[in-house]
């Protein structure tokens, strides 16, 4: 697609005259036809001059591109200097300096003129331009003379861009305003001027405005300072944005990121324990069954059980019935609002999990969108060079340990081609494969080892613990014995990874990512084998059949509830021990300079795994998302000040963009898809217990939903029954599930053609690169000839006056 | 935590009714009120460099710059390596002053909400060490100077990485990175948008 060149002589009126002074100058270039044109002319007056069959030949083949041209491989070779300016004579650098790409920000008006194209263009072509419409170039077009011109008038291209501004709309208006490089009062100017462009901050305040409209004004100031004031109160409440700034500070963005997500998961319990609080706690606590007074010991705080057994903690308090709101002894003619609360309790929790769902896939295809690009064929190197620098490092410290960093990284990528390059031996790779099977032999065998032991002891379990409610033995040691489960599975959450670490140092890898990758996915797979024989124990029929369990949700609940507190004081006892007992060893009795370093990989899945525990335990334990939070706060600032203390910035290559992805898939996938699955199991297939909770005499939990929806429709209501029928119909499904199908194909498609185009596009900015090469050195050819020239007709009118005189 | 809470709630109410005194007085000096609560918290820390120059209230019409040096002892800046280039970059007047309106460019473009091609134009000034609108070969090895400190790579180090970004970004063959061949690079580098951001 490259410009055709127009080299016939056209009749000499049409173009104008070209001194040799004019040329230097590209005052006079008009048009860019005329300048090709006048270009032409000139090479066609230096072929005469000078008669070189060659030249002749690469001119009439220039239609083409230059490359396929046979007439360029027959050009004389000239010296190919790269184009370094300090080859090139004044005239052509005078040229030079005036190239569209040099000039770009030079100057403020070039920069005004250059969006006043920009808004012409927008105003005009609301739809997006055909691809053979598109400019070639982002520069500032050689059509405008002014983006050439340094003295241009800044003061008629604002006005010229404010005419073009008025003519859009608001939103228009201050994106576009947004998105120029010039100074911010420049643009609060501009926008002052515009008068379409209302925004919030800047409110004129004029001598001569009516009483009415300062009142207005001074209103709505007043009203914003409120706003203001109310959202900084607000973030007091939140984790602070100086903690944040003291993290980045010293660890960068990696570490940061952990503590992005803690933040993101504290806001998801937050808002589960909204709803629960708002529909299902305060209409049982205002109408409380009739429960046995227990007294209250210490160990109820860990063990769940005791007192808090028959309180708003657990389903087993709740009752299945229906009472009318708004309903008081004084005002007996008020309309009776029934609310029924097995239909509340399993509606609320339910469309808690469909809110989250909602928000967690939109989280994902966020995060996804930001960390993967089309045509992302940039090596690591360029990402290494211009972004591994991080602004927000400002400890003195971290700084001269990124320096140690970058300066690793940078020498690994170089010798990784020295790497590949060297082939290492076959029986070298024979071993190292060896050792990878072991590896992985040795953590899943230990994965499948964890998963059947805790399956048996659960049942084990089970059995002591009707046993010892059989022969009498005081239910205090009988509750404390039920937290033995807990402590094995934290204490195989809490060694395990270690393992993994020195498996995974004992193994050669490729590349240093796919170290972490491995050891997050045997982690993971440890958090599955824990969590999958719960589940099952859980759901299965064991409980159930055991007699002295008169409630088994509640029971359930308060394993639950058992798991998590444990997990807690392990996680606190891991980081006192864990980093701050291991630093003073490192640094007193190994007498090494290096703290211990903080392993983000497995704390963020601690995290994950334990809002897996909230998620399940929602239906059982509707005030869960609680003591979650409590936990999750507790546990930010007990890692803010183990970090600040105990820990230096990780030396492994993490990718900050990748890492909320991945963080963000591993939540969405294992963990909220699991906790969804069991919920829905649980609600469809389970038979609830017959003496406690909302569903009591129920076979299913949905069978609440059945008998409800038959009640509206004797009642007249068609509808529920026709959506309910609806909902629960499996076509629907598919439906669905194909629309997806569709949906998802015709992206990759989308997809696959900016692919090709970028190709496309890509060789083109190639072909204009060698165009402008070749123009160039014509350029600097004809100049260096002319100037040639002109000396030979200097020294011949100086002989002819020497001669005259003579 | 309770003893907390009340500190932050305390500290923020004083900011608040400092803000609303402060925005009065603005009010009655001149026209011109600071827009949100992130210009007024750059104010402060713009009069915090330098008591005796800046006044205690914004005012518009007051021409009140502050010499580089004294922008560069600030703690979010002072270990930067490209801190220097960073601030000549922003001042407007190029004879090494900054006014309030150029450091609330600054910290306005660093800030995580400015688009990304806006991030990138000036991300390609503070790189291009020469000012000759292209990242050529010298100002590649200026910055991987920058970049490793004392832990300096070697000489054919040097030479190799950066014939190995003018290999993988120099699209139309001229020897030096033009900002359409930068923006284009950078912009699909995932990482960038979070490394060229200071927190205030």
């Amino acid at each position: 697609m490259a410009y055709s060149v127009d080299l016939h002589i056209d009749a000499a009126d049409a173009i104008p005259v070209f001194s040799d002074d004019d040329l230097a100058s590209p005052d006079s270039c008009f048009d860019e036809e005329l300048v090709h044109n006048s270009f032409a002319n000139l090479i066609s007056e230096q072929s005469a001059l000078e008669s070189e069959p060659s030249v002749m030949i690469e001119m009439e083949g220039l239609p083409g591109t230059g490359i396929e041209n046979v007439g360029y491989i027959r050009s004389p070779p000239r010296a190919q200097c790269k184009l370094n300016d300090d080859c090139y004579d004044p005239a052509t650098l005078k040229v030079l300096s005036f190239m569209p790409s040099r000039t770009i920000g030079r100057s403020r008006g070039a920069i005004i003129s250059e969006y006043y194209n920009r808004t012409l263009r927008l105003r005009r072509q609301r739809a997006r331009p055909a691809l053979k419409d598109m400019s070639r170039s982002m520069r500032p077009s050689i059509r405008d003379v002014a983006a050439l011109d340094e003295n241009c008038e800044e003061e008629l291209e604002k006005k010229k861009l404010l005419s073009e501004l008025q003519q859009l709309t608001g939103s228009e208006c201050t994106r576009m305003l947004r998105t120029m490089p010039l100074n911010l009062s420049v643009k609060r100017e501009l926008r002052r001027m515009t008068s379409n462009c209302k925004d919030h901050s800047s409110v004129p305040l004029d001598e001569n405005l009516s009483c009415w409209s300062h009142t207005k004004y001074t209103l709505i100031i007043a009203v914003r300072q409120c706003w203001y004031g109310f959202l900084s109160l607000l973030h007091a409440f939140h984790l602070r944005q100086i903690a944040l700034k003291q993290i980045s500070g010293r660890f960068g963005t990696g570490v940061l990121s952990y503590f992005i997500f803690l933040k993101m998961l504290l806001i998801f319990n937050a808002f589960h324990l909204l709803m629960n609080v708002f529909f299902i706690v305060i209409p049982q606590a205002t109408h409380p069954p009739k429960i046995p007074e227990r007294q209250f010991f210490g160990l109820e705080l860990l063990t769940g059980i005791g007192y808090f057994t028959d309180t708003v903690l657990y389903y087993g308090y709740y009752t299945n019935n229906t009472w009318s709101i708004l309903h008081g002894q004084y005002n007996k003619s008020a309309p009776k609002l029934p609310y029924n609360m097995p239909i509340a309790y399993i509606y609320t929790i339910g469309s808690s999990f469909f809110i989250t769902c909602i928000i967690l896939v939109h989280c994902l295809s966020k995060a996804f969108g930001e960390s993967y690009r089309v045509g992302n064929t940039y090596g690591n190197l360029v990402t290494k060079v211009f972004c591994s620098w991080d602004f927000k490092m400002t400890q003195k410290q971290s700084v001269e340990s990124n320096y140690e960093n970058i300066s690793t990284r940078l020498k690994e990528s170089l010798t990784e081609h020295k790497f590949r390059a060297t082939h290492s031996s076959i029986t070298q790779w024979m071993e190292n494969l060896s050792v990878h099977i072991l590896g992985w032999i040795l953590s899943l065998g230990s994965v499948v080892g964890c998963g059947a032991g805790i399956h048996y002891y659960s049942e084990s379990m089970l059995k002591d613990y009707s046993q010892d409610i059989q022969q009498g033995i005081p239910e205090k040691l009988v509750e404390s014995r039920l937290l033995t489960l807990p402590l094995i599975v934290s204490v195989i959450n809490l060694v395990m990874p270690y393992i993994y670490n020195l498996i995974g140092l004992l193994e050669k890898y490729d590349f240093p990512q796919q170290q972490i990758y491995v050891s997050i996915t045997r982690n993971l797979l440890l958090k599955l084998a824990i969590l999958g024989p719960l589940c099952f124990h859980w759901m299965g029929n064991k409980l159930k059949e055991t007699a002295e369990i008169l409630c088994w949700e509640t029971f359930v609940g308060q394993e639950i509830y058992r798991l998590l507190v444990v997990d807690f004081i392990f996680i606190i006892l891991d980081t006192v021990f864990g980093e701050y007992v291991w630093r003073v060893i490192c640094i007193k009795l190994l007498k090494r300079k290096r703290k211990p370093e903080f392993d983000i990989a497995r704390n963020v899945l601690d995290l994950i795994f334990g809002q897996t525990l909230t998620w399940l335990g929602l239906v059982f334990v509707p005030l869960l998302p609680a003591i979650q939070m409590i936990k999750f706060l507790v546990i930010f600032y007990i890692k803010k000040l183990s970090l600040m203390k105990n820990c230096q910035p990780p030396h492994k290559l993490w990718q900050a963009s990748h890492m909320m992805t991945i963080f963000i898939s591993l939540l969405c996938f294992p963990s909220f898809l699991g906790a969804t699955v069991v919920f829905s199991y649980t609600v469809w297939y389970i038979k609830p217990s017959s003496s406690c909770g909302p569903f009591r005499s129920l076979a299913a939990m949905s069978d609440s939903i059945t008998n409800w929806v038959q009640k509206l429709d004797e009642n007249g209501s068609k509808f529920f029954k026709y959506s309910w029928i609806f909902v629960r119909n499996p076509f629907i499904f598919f439906l669905a599930s194909g629309f997806l199908l569709i949906l998802i194909y015709f992206h990759c498609q989308v997809v696959d053609g900016q692919r090709k185009v970028i190709k496309l596009l890509n060789e083109q900015i190639a072909n204009e690169g060698e165009d402008k090469k070749f123009l160039i050195d014509k350029l600097q050819d004809f100049n260096r000839k002319k100037f040639k020239f002109q000396n030979k007709r200097l020294t011949q009118r100086e002989d002819e006056v020497y001669s005259d005189n003579y | 935590m309770a003893v907390f809470v009340t500190y932050c709630s305390l500290k923020y109410l004083a900011e608040y009714c400092l803000t609303k005194q402060y925005n009065n007085e603005a009010d009655m000096v001149q026209k011109t009120v600071p827009a949100n609560i992130t210009e007024v918290k750059l104010y402060h820390r713009y009069h915090a460099l330098a008591p005796e120059i800046v006044p205690r209230y914004f005012n518009d019409s007051a021409d009140i710059k502050l010499p580089l040096e004294l922008i560069s002892e600030m703690p979010e800046l002072k270990e930067n390596p490209f801190h220097q280039k960073l601030l000549q970059v922003f001042s407007e007047d190029k004879q090494d002053n900054m006014s309030f309106n150029d450091f609330l460019n600054m910290f306005s473009i660093l800030s995580d909400l400015t688009p990304q091609h806006l991030k990138a134009y000036y991300a390609f000034k503070v790189y291009d060490f020469n000012s000759d609108n292209f990242i050529c070969q010298s100002d590649l090895e200026v910055m991987l100077g920058k970049l490793t400190g004392d832990e300096e790579l070697s000489h054919e180090e040097v030479q190799l990485v950066c014939h190995k970004i003018m290999e993988e970004g120099d699209l139309d063959g001229d020897g030096k990175l033009s900002f359409a061949d930068f923006e284009y690079m950078i912009t699909r580098a995932p990482d960038f948008m979070s490394t060229f951001h200071i927190r205030i």
